[in-house]
């Protein structure tokens, strides 16, 4: 009887979710690109994959294991932001260059500014730009050799577009995903279906991506080189990273807004720069740099968009009154 | 420990500008991609910086109080001048790498922070001293840094090759970029902070920023965060002790 009487304080219904439920949907999630990067590129994507993962958890369990912390390994955002940083390689990064970027990623991103939840930008693109600002030709080699023979030569087709124009690509190979590129961003299905399994799983919504996607296509739209063509803003869509930093990097919950404007002008920030650095910029890809910059800007857009409260009269209204 | 010395240690440890006090960040930042422009530029700020405080502290009662900081930058931009010609007479590929940094130095706030904090209160030896320590302290800051910029990002050392020599090399160019100096700088600062307070820890303390040596806190214009006045309290308050006892004395 008395059972029924126990007085707690509230939250008195809780969601199942926790940090390593949303990560393990997440990884998940990520699967079908992983496995698409591995049939496309070969059996040394699947290496790369693993060694990234392996470093990164490394080296959050040996940084904890130094400043007496807590263990936080448990909570699978290493293994994620492995995955999502070794998606983002070229297959032919040699070991300790991905290794190297797994160190960067953790310790300095991540960790040195507090761990999970503390990080200001989103720990594998910051690894990611460190690594090609460090050693850009490397990360920018997207020569292919499976089984001996080469299978894709040089250029993104990103690149291509831009150095020889829309003939060169076909949209259909960008969407399947054969073509050349990183091991996880070249198959747009591949990460679509990651996508719906996301938003399936409540992980997340539309507001970010959505909002990222529509700004990208109007500006390339409206000043893209072939300007008021839209197979060149499918084509752009389809190419380099946009997708899988859209639904997957611009949506990591630490370093986006949590307020709903908020979301929405994240995402118009992200795709305005990303447009900028497409268009204008030195190189044909801009997506890393355009997320880890607009993840500056988070505490700002935070600040602005602080949805109204209720029962709360603003100022100058209740001073007319 | 003598006050010279004194000053000295005071440059190049306790108050070390790049370290502690986080003084010129621009030329610290922007020219030590190698070891050998990190210690001209270190050397160049030396030696203006010796002469600023000398010139500075002889005229200290000369220039009036309202437009002391025009003089200061008078004296300061002659001395450059003098150093940028020389360096282009001797040095050509030195300056030709700093370039515009040179010129720069006038503008310097190390320069100016000595100046004002303690060559317009002291007498010209000991500001001498003052402006070695700290015109060290910043040498010492800019060649670790550039070494460290050089190392990982081009292999050599002082343009030998060290790393470079290792057959498969790579260099990692971020860190001559402009974000590997942030990031050298980060890491050295953070460094020079843990030995601040395992120092702390071992009942050593490296000691704070302390006071400066004229006691005036009254009209010091870092006053409401400075450190060291607690310092200074007690060496006025000692000071007041003996001529308590030389007054007693005399009476007697």
């Amino acid at each position: 009887m008395s059972e029924n009487y126990q007085i707690s304080s509230s939250p008195h219904v809780r969601a199942k979710d926790s940090t390593g439920r949303v990560m393990l949907y997440v990884i998940i999630a990520l699967l079908p690109a992983s496995l698409f990067g591995i049939y496309n590129f070969g059996i040394r994507a699947l290496l790369l994959i693993l060694i990234t993962v392996a470093s990164c958890v490394a080296f959050e369990w040996i940084f904890d294991k130094i400043v007496h912390k807590k263990n936080t390994i448990s909570d699978m955002s290493a293994v994620v932001t492995g995955l999502l940083l070794a998606l983002n390689f070229p297959v032919s990064l040699p070991w300790w260059e991905a290794i190297m970027g797994a160190a960067f990623a953790i310790i300095i991103v991540k960790m040195l500014f507090g761990g999970l939840g503390q990080n200001f930008m989103n720990p594998a693109l910051g690894g990611r730009c460190f690594l090609l600002i460090a050693f850009a030709a490397d990360m920018t080699n997207y020569n292919v050799i499976k089984n001996g023979v080469e299978a894709y030569t040089g250029a993104t087709p990103l690149a291509l577009i831009r150095n020889e124009g829309l003939s060169a690509v076909n949209v259909m190979d960008m969407l399947l995903g054969k073509t050349a590129g990183t091991i996880g961003e070249t198959s747009v299905i591949a990460v679509l279906i990651g996508a719906i399994l996301l938003i399936l799983f409540g992980v997340i919504d539309l507001k970010i991506p959505g909002a990222y996607i529509i700004t990208f296509a109007v500006f390339m739209f409206l000043f893209g080189a072939e300007r008021f063509d839209t197979t060149y803003v499918v084509a752009q869509l389809c190419g380099g990273g946009l997708m899988l930093g859209a639904f997957f990097m611009a949506t990591d919950y630490v370093t986006s807004p949590i307020t709903p404007m908020g979301k929405i002008v994240f995402g118009i920030c992200c795709g305005l720069l990303t447009g900028l650095f497409r268009c204008f910029g030195a190189n044909a890809e801009g997506v890393s740099f355009a997320i880890i910059l607009s993840n500056l800007l988070v505490p700002i857009i935070e600040k602005w968009t602080v949805p109204r409260a209720f029962g709360v009269v603003k100022v100058k209204e209740a001073k007319k009154q | 420990m003598n006050k010279y010395v004194e000053r000295l240690y005071n440059g190049v440890i306790k108050e070390n500008p790049t370290f502690v006090l986080m003084l010129g960040m621009c030329p610290t930042l922007a020219v030590t991609s190698s070891a050998i422009n990190g210690l001209g530029m270190g050397l160049s700020t030396t030696v203006v910086l010796i002469f600023a405080n000398l010139l500075i502290s002889c005229f200290r009662k000369v220039i009036p109080n309202g437009v002391r900081i025009p003089a200061y930058i008078v004296i300061v931009a002659s001395l450059v001048t003098v150093v940028q010609l020389l360096m282009q007479a001797y040095l050509q590929d030195l300056s030709k790498s700093l370039g515009v940094y040179i010129p720069l130095i006038v503008v310097n706030c190390i320069i100016l922070g000595r100046a004002e904090s303690f060559a317009s209160k002291n007498e010209p030896v000991i500001s001498v001293f003052d402006g070695v320590g700290m015109g060290l302290g910043f040498t010492i800051g800019l060649t670790i840094i550039g070494l460290i910029r050089e190392l990982l990002g081009a292999g050599t050392l002082f343009d030998q090759p060290v790393l470079s020599a290792i057959e498969g090399f790579t260099p990692i160019t971020i860190f001559i970029m402009a974000p590997g100096a942030f990031l050298v700088l980060g890491f050295l600062v953070a460094g020079m902070n843990i030995i601040r307070k395992k120092m702390d820890e071992k009942g050593k303390p490296l000691a704070e920023p302390a006071g400066c040596l004229s006691g005036d806190c009254a009209s010091c214009s870092q006053a409401a965060t400075c450190t060291g006045k607690d310092n200074v309290k007690k060496d006025d308050a000692t000071k007041e002790d003996t001529k308590k006892e030389t007054a007693k004395s005399d009476a007697k």
